[in-house]
C-alpha cells in the first residue's frame, strides 16, 4: 500500500573509502552493517556520483536526483526540485511529513529548492542539531558539550562560529517537544554531533512518525583533518548508529514492517595511490574511488543478502524513491532501481 | 586575456630568477592555452625558491614543449584546449596571480563538469613529458625511515598492516637507542653523499640533536611561533566573517614566510616557502602534529626528491572543536598516543607510496620501526615480501640489510 510506505536515508556526508568498509580490510570497522543489515539488504557495490564532490552539493544531487552545479560553499538552495518537494506535491502532504536532520555546514537550505514550479513551503523541514544545541546552551556554559559543536570538517581550517536563535529554541519546543533543559541533559550523554542526530532523528519519529526522512551524517568528515585514527572512529560510529537507526524503526508501530532504509555515502575519498591527492584525507581528485561508492537498501519488498554489482549513479536514489512512495520525479536524471522497486 | 597577448614587462613583478626564465620562454608560452599555462606560470613565479629537482623539472617542461614541431605541441595541449574558461577566469590577472587562477579554475572545471577532461589531459601531458627524458637515477638508491608509536606502551591494533607484505616484518629489534642511531645513520649518509636538500629529517617533537650540514632539519616544536602566527591569521579572516572558505585558501596560498616569522635567504629562504607551505596549505599541518609529519614528508618526497628521509611521528594532541584548537591553541595539551600510532602507521605507508612514485623505486629501500620496541617492517630489494624475522638484531643490522 504506498500511501502506506514510508522511506527513512541515512547518507554520510563524509565520504568513506571502500577499503575502510566493506573491502575486507576494512569489515573490522563495520560490524553492524556486515552482520545485521546486510543479510536482510540489497547491496549495490558500485554507486558513481558524476557531480561535484563536496558534501553540500552531493548530498543536494542525492536529494534532487540532479547533479547540481553550485559551489559547495555557498548559502545557496539547490536548483532543482527535491525529493521532499516532489513527495508533498504530488502526494498533497503536509509540511510534518517531510524531514531532514543535518550537520549544520550550508545544510539549512537543503529542504526545498529554488525551482519555480516547486520550493517555497514545499519542501522538507530542516533540523540542525548543532543549531539546536547551540541555542539551547546560549543561556548556559558550552564548555561540557564542545564535543558535540565540532565544525565544518570539509574545511576544517574555516569554522563559522556556530550560532542559535529563538527559531531554534521554537523547534525544540514546538517540533521535538523537548524543554531546553531535557534536551541539554540527554546531549551531556552523547559522545559526537552524529549522535546528538539521531537522538533528534528518533524524536522527530516518535512526534510526526514522518513518511519521508533524511538523516545526514557528517563524524568521517574529520578525516579532512589528516587524522587517519579520527576517520575510523568517524566510521565505526556511522555503522552503530545505523544499526540503532534501523533497530529504532523496527520497535516503532508507526514505522516497522512499512519502512525502506537506504543508506549511503555521498562520494567515496582519494585513492592512496592517486599521486594529484594524499589518499584518505580529501576527495579532490575526482579518481574512480573518490568517485564511486555503495549503498545499502532494506525494508519491505526489497529482497535480502543480494548483492548488485552492475554500476549505478546516486542520482538514480531520487527516481528509486518516487517509485517506492507513489510520486513523479520528472526533472531528474536518475533512473529507479528495478532492484529495489 | 589571451596567451598570445603576453608581454615580458608583465613578468616585472617576478622574482629575478623566475622573470628571465619566464621572458626566455615568452614566445613558448604565447603558444599555450591559458588553463596550461596559468599553472606552468604558477610553477615560474616561484621558481627562485624551489628546490634544485623541481626547478630541473619546470625547465624540462619547458625545453620539451620549446622542442616539439607546433602540431606536436597542439596535439600535446589538446586536452587543455578544449576547457571552456568562464568570463571571470578570462578576466583575472592569471600572469600575477596564477595561485588565485588556479583556486578558481579548480572549481570552475568541478562546477562546469570539465574536471574529468582536465584530469585526462594532465595525465596524458605527465605521460608525454615523462616519454621524453631518460630517468634520472638518484645518486644513491633511496632510503626511507619512519619512526611511530611513541609513547604507545602495548597496543591491540596490528601494526605495518598495510606495509608487512611487502618486506620483512621483524619482531626481535633491540630497541636501544635506536632514534639516536637512526639520526646518527641518516647524518652519515648526509656527510657522505652531499646532495642539496637530498636528505631530510623531519621531526613532530622537538629534534634529536644533530650536526651535519647536509641534513634537512624540520621540526613541528621548532616551527611553533609560525604556526601560532598562521593560526592567528587564520582566527581573523574567520572572525571577519567575509569571503568564506575561499577567502582563507587564498589568503593561505599567497602567505609570504616572513609574515610567520621565518626570515633568511638563500637555501634557507627555500627551506622557509617550504615550512611555510606545509603550514598554511596543509589540511591539519598546524594543529596535528601527525598530519603536519605525513604532509611534510610527503610534500619534501614530491618536491625535494631526496635520496634520504627520515620522519618521526610523535603524539598529537587530543580532538577538540577545530575552532578551539585555532582560537585557543594549548601550550600543554592532552595528546592521544594510541589515536597518533594509527596515524601513524596510515601516514608511513603513504610515505612509502609516495616515495615509490619517485625514480629508482626498484632499488629503494623502507624501514618503518615502531619507536621503543622490538617491532619493525624493512623493505628492500634484496628482501622477501611478506616475511618474518625473530632472530635479535638491533637497527643498525636492519639498516646494513638494506642499504
Amino acid at each position: 500500500m504506498p500511501s502506506r510506505r514510508k522511506v527513512v536515508v541515512v547518507t554520510f556526508g563524509g565520504g568513506a573509502r571502500d577499503e575502510e568498509t566493506f573491502m575486507p580490510e576494512g569489515q573490522e570497522n563495520i560490524p553492524h552493517l556486515l552482520t545485521e543489515l546486510l543479510p536482510q539488504a540489497s547491496f549495490f557495490t558500485q554507486v558513481v556520483n558524476r557531480g561535484i564532490l563536496g558534501h553540500y552539493v552531493a548530498t543536494a544531487s542525492l536529494a534532487t536526483g540532479v547533479y547540481e552545479r553550485f559551489n559547495n560553499f555557498a548559502d545557496v538552495r539547490p536548483e532543482n526540485p527535491t525529493v521532499f518537494e516532489y513527495f508533498r506535491k504530488d502526494l498533497k502532504r503536509q509540511a510534518r511529513d517531510a524531514w531532514v536532520v543535518a550537520p549544520s555546514n550550508g545544510f539549512n537550505r537543503i529542504g526545498e529548492s529554488s525551482n519555480r514550479s516547486y520550493g517555497q513551503g514545499l519542501g522538507a523541514g530542516v533540523i540542525l542539531p548543532k543549531g539546536l544545541l547551540t541555542a539551547a546552551l546560549d543561556s548556559g556554559g558550552r564548555t561540557s558539550y564542545e564535543h558535540l559543536l565540532r565544525d565544518n570538517y570539509e574545511t576544517p581550517l574555516y569554522t563559522p562560529e556556530l550560532s542559535g536563535s529563538e527559531f531554534e529554541l521554537a523547534q525544540l519546543d514546538e517540533i521535538l517537544k523537548l524543554s531546553v533543559s531535557d534536551f541539554v541533559a540527554h546531549a551531556r550523554n552523547l559522545a559526537s554531533p552524529d549522535e546528538l542526530s539521531v537522538y533528534v532523528a528518533r524524536q522527530l519519529m516518535r512526534q510526526f512518525a514522518p513518511s519521508l526522512l533524511w538523516i545526514t551524517l557528517h563524524d568521517i568528515d574529520v578525516a579532512h583533518s589528516g587524522t587517519f585514527s579520527l576517520y575510523i572512529e568517524g566510521i565505526q560510529r556511522s555503522d552503530r548508529l545505523c544499526a540503532e537507526i534501523w533497530k529504532a524503526i523496527q520497535a516503532d508501530p508507526e514505522y516497522a514492517g512499512k519502512t525502506t532504509l537506504f543508506i549511503l555515502p555521498d562520494f567515496g575519498r582519494d585513492s592512496d595511490t592517486d599521486a594529484s591527492g594524499n589518499g584518505f584525507q580529501h576527495h579532490r581528485t575526482g579518481d574512480a574511488l573518490s568517485r564511486t561508492t555503495w549503498m545499502l537498501a532494506m525494508g519491505p519488498g526489497v529482497r535480502q543478502n543480494v548483492v548488485v554489482d552492475r554500476p549505478v549513479e546516486s542520482v538514480d536514489l531520487v527516481p528509486t524513491l518516487g517509485s517506492l512512495l507513489g510520486f513523479s520525479t520528472r526533472l531528474s536524471q536518475g533512473k529507479p532501481l528495478p532492484e529495489v522497486v | 586575456m589571451l596567451s598570445s597577448d603576453l608581454k615580458p614587462e608583465q613578468f616585472q613583478t617576478y622574482p629575478p630568477q623566475g622573470r628571465q626564465l619566464a621572458i626566455a620562454h615568452i614566445d613558448l608560452l604565447k603558444q599555450l592555452p591559458p588553463s596550461f599555462v596559468a599553472l606552468l606560470l604558477r610553477e615560474v613565479i616561484a621558481y627562485d625558491w624551489k628546490f634544485p629537482a623541481e626547478q630541473k623539472d619546470v625547465t624540462r617542461q619547458l625545453t620539451y614543449l620549446g622542442g616539439l614541431p607546433n602540431e606536436q605541441r597542439q596535439e600535446a595541449m589538446a586536452g587543455f584546449a578544449q576547457i571552456r574558461l568562464s568570463p571571470e577566469l578570462e578576466g583575472l590577472d592569471w600572469v600575477n596571480a596564477p595561485t588565485q587562477f588556479s583556486e578558481r579554475l579548480t572549481a570552475h572545471l568541478w562546477s562546469s563538469h570539465q574536471i574529468d577532461g582536465f584530469r585526462a589531459a594532465a595525465l596524458d601531458y605527465g605521460r608525454r613529458v615523462d616519454a621524453s627524458r631518460t630517468p634520472e637515477k638518484p645518486p644513491i638508491p633511496r632510503l626511507g625511515i619512519m619512526v611511530i608509536g611513541q609513547g604507545v606502551a602495548a597496543s591491540s591494533y596490528t601494526m605495518f598492516r598495510k606495509l608487512r607484505k611487502q618486506g620483512v616484518y621483524f619482531n626481535a629489534v633491540k630497541p636501544e637507542n635506536g632514534v639516536r642511531l637512526l639520526v646518527d645513520a641518516v647524518a652519515a649518509r648526509a656527510a657522505a653523499h652531499p646532495v642539496a636538500f637530498g636528505h631530510w629529517y623531519i621531526d613532530g617533537a622537538t629534534q634529536e640533536p644533530v650536526s651535519s650540514p647536509g641534513l634537512t632539519s624540520v621540526s613541528y616544536q621548532a616551527l611553533e611561533p609560525a604556526r601560532a602566527a598562521i593560526l592567528k591569521k587564520m582566527e581573523r579572516v574567520i572572525k571577519s566573517g567575509t569571503g568564506g572558505p575561499e577567502a582563507l585558501h587564498d589568503q593561505m596560498a599567497e602567505l609570504r614566510p616572513e609574515e610567520i616569522g621565518l626570515e633568511g635567504t638563500g637555501d634557507a629562504a627555500v627551506l622557509n616557502h617550504f615550512q611555510s607551505s606545509v603550514l598554511a596549505e596543509g589540511s591539519g599541518t598546524q594543529i596535528f602534529s601527525t598530519s603536519f609529519v605525513q604532509w611534510a614528508a610527503r610534500e619534501a618526497l614530491r618536491r625535494a626528491q631526496p635520496v634520504t628521509l627520515l620522519a618521526r611521528f610523535t603524539p598529537r594532541q587530543r580532538q577538540r572543536p577545530m575552532g578551539e584548537l585555532i582560537a585557543s591553541p594549548q601550550q600543554s595539551p592532552t595528546l592521544d598516543p594510541e589515536g597518533s600510532l594509527i596515524d601513524a602507521d596510515m601516514g608511513a605507508y603513504l610515505t612509502w607510496i609516495n616515495q615509490q612514485r619517485l625514480t629508482g623505486a626498484e632499488q629503494s629501500s623502507f624501514l618503518v620501526w615502531w619507536e621503543d620496541h622490538p617491532e619493525a617492517v624493512a623493505i628492500a630489494p634484496t628482501l622477501p615480501h611478506g616475511a618474518v624475522s625473530s632472530s635479535s638484531i638491533d637497527l643498525n643490522q636492519v639498516l646494513a640489510q638494506i642499504t
